[in-house]
């Protein structure tokens, strides 16, 4: 009601264009026409709702953040707020899409690229620490499907941010073969339940009582099924048959992934005694493939040095140019673990930005 | 009767500038030509080519290349080519 009253009869202190509609219209579909929505309904940004979710952030509705590709507009704190009521976000979940958003417009992240590739990437969102915890996102069951509103709703907030302020649209700059349901919404958080083993975060040098958001450009989930490894060799040999067919079996270059292990995968690690270094390690040493093995071209040995093409036995490794991530996540029932796929090179990383109130 | 609805315009409230393209040339004679490689690979066998049979016209030709496909040229590059040529050819390969 405060607000309400607010925006009627205050100043709301709000920049933005304000479109009248009568009495009469429907909303939800009044955004439908004018081109706003992700073709799910949104939920209409009126004055009340965006005054209320800007109330959570100490932040000036007219400060700008950055620009928003592929127009390279300028985006204003209340230009995220609004697409953030859009997007279904609550109002304690504004520290974490204005992280999302600034970690968005880091260059070595290349939202451009992520959005005018033909590949079928799109931002993924990741969220560590304690306000995941807080503001109720899912790192458990079902943990990148639908049924948590916080997990859907941040990462739409910047899917209708780039659509409606940077004015990437599908068809247009948006040049992908096929696109992937993460374009919706992919968002989740790690599983750090365990102390064993260190968080995304933490192993990237944050405190383990800081809270950050790292995104990557990824596109599908894979699952790995392994119900009957009982040593994490075993286990391994699974995830590193998976890992090679990533993009194409016969790829070194512009591919990365993270690999998800899921909660029972976890369990037969601890119980051995293996640190996710160990892992990581194990799997260094078996995700290499020779040279002669690779499709010539710019993914395979277009990449490659004169010397690395003169020597066919030579053994690469798969993740060459782009990085293998592990972290954890999903629910303790099931012996599964995953792949998200995601473009790595140079120019296109995985970055980290630490949330502030 | 009630009053109106009002919402927040969650675009950037910008519109395109629409400008007339600019003619194109009747004859290349004379004309200098630039030849832009985003940097895909083997976008320069192309242009090599282009720049063969330009060269062959009695043109000239002036090479560029940005530094990363995926990255956007920078305004230098694009003032650079602006002012050096008469017509500029970009190149797009894999």
């Amino acid at each position: 009601m405060m607000y309400r009253l607010r925006a009627k009869f205050g100043k709301t202190g709000l920049a933005s264009r304000r479109i009248s509609l009568p009495a009469a219209a429907d909303l939800v579909e009044a955004c439908f026409e004018r081109g706003w929505t992700d073709g799910l309904p949104v939920v209409p940004p009126t004055e009340a709702r965006v005054l209320e979710i800007l109330d959570d952030t100490p932040r000036m509705p007219d400060e700008i953040i950055g620009l928003i590709p592929p127009n390279r507009v300028e985006c204003t704190i209340e230009k995220i707020a609004i697409n953030a009521v859009m997007a279904g976000c609550l109002p304690q979940y504004m520290p974490v899409v204005l992280a999302v958003v600034e970690a968005a417009l880091i260059p070595e992240f290349n939202l451009h690229a992520i959005l005018a590739t033909t590949n079928a990437v799109s931002p993924v969102v990741m969220v560590n620490g304690p306000i995941a915890r807080s503001i109720g996102m899912n790192a458990k069951g079902n943990v990148f499907g639908q049924g948590n509103r916080a997990n859907a709703s941040i990462g739409r907030a910047l899917q209708l941010l780039v659509r409606n302020v940077g004015g990437g649209l599908p068809g247009e700059i948006d040049r992908s073969v096929f696109g992937n349901p993460g374009k919706y919404s992919f968002c989740f958080a790690e599983d750090e339940e365990d102390p064993r083993w260190e968080s995304y975060a933490v192993e990237q040098g944050y405190a383990p009582d800081a809270s950050t958001v790292t995104m990557f450009a990824g596109d599908g989930v894979t699952p790995i099924i392994d119900h009957m490894a009982r040593t994490p060799e075993e286990l391994c040999d699974s995830y590193v048959g998976c890992l090679l067919a990533t993009y194409n079996r016969r790829q070194v270059n512009e591919v990365a992934a993270f690999l998800v292990v899921g909660g029972e995968h976890q369990k037969l690690f601890h119980d051995a005694g293996w640190s996710k270094q160990r892992l990581r390690e194990e799997l260094d040493g078996k995700l290499r493939i020779p040279v002669r093995d690779l499709v010539p071209g710019r993914s395979g040995l277009g990449g490659l040095t004169p010397e690395e093409r003169r020597n066919p036995d030579l053994m690469l490794p798969k993740f060459r140019t782009g990085t293998l991530n592990i972290i954890r996540a999903g629910g303790s029932a099931g012996k599964y673990s995953a792949i998200i796929s995601a473009l790595g090179s140079s120019g296109l990383k995985p970055v980290t930005k630490e949330i502030t109130p | 009767m009630k009053p109106d609805q009002i919402l927040l315009d969650p675009t950037a409230e910008i519109s395109a500038v629409k400008r007339p393209k600019i003619d194109r040339p009747s004859s290349l004679d004379g004309l200098t030509i630039g030849l832009l490689d985003i940097a895909k690979p083997r976008g320069d066998e192309f242009l090599d080519r282009i720049e063969e049979l330009l060269v062959e016209r009695g043109n000239r030709v002036l090479r560029y290349r940005k530094e990363r496909f995926s990255k956007i040229a920078s305004d230098e590059l694009k003032q650079e080519i602006g002012s050096a040529c008469d017509i500029v050819v970009e190149a797009l390969a894999d």
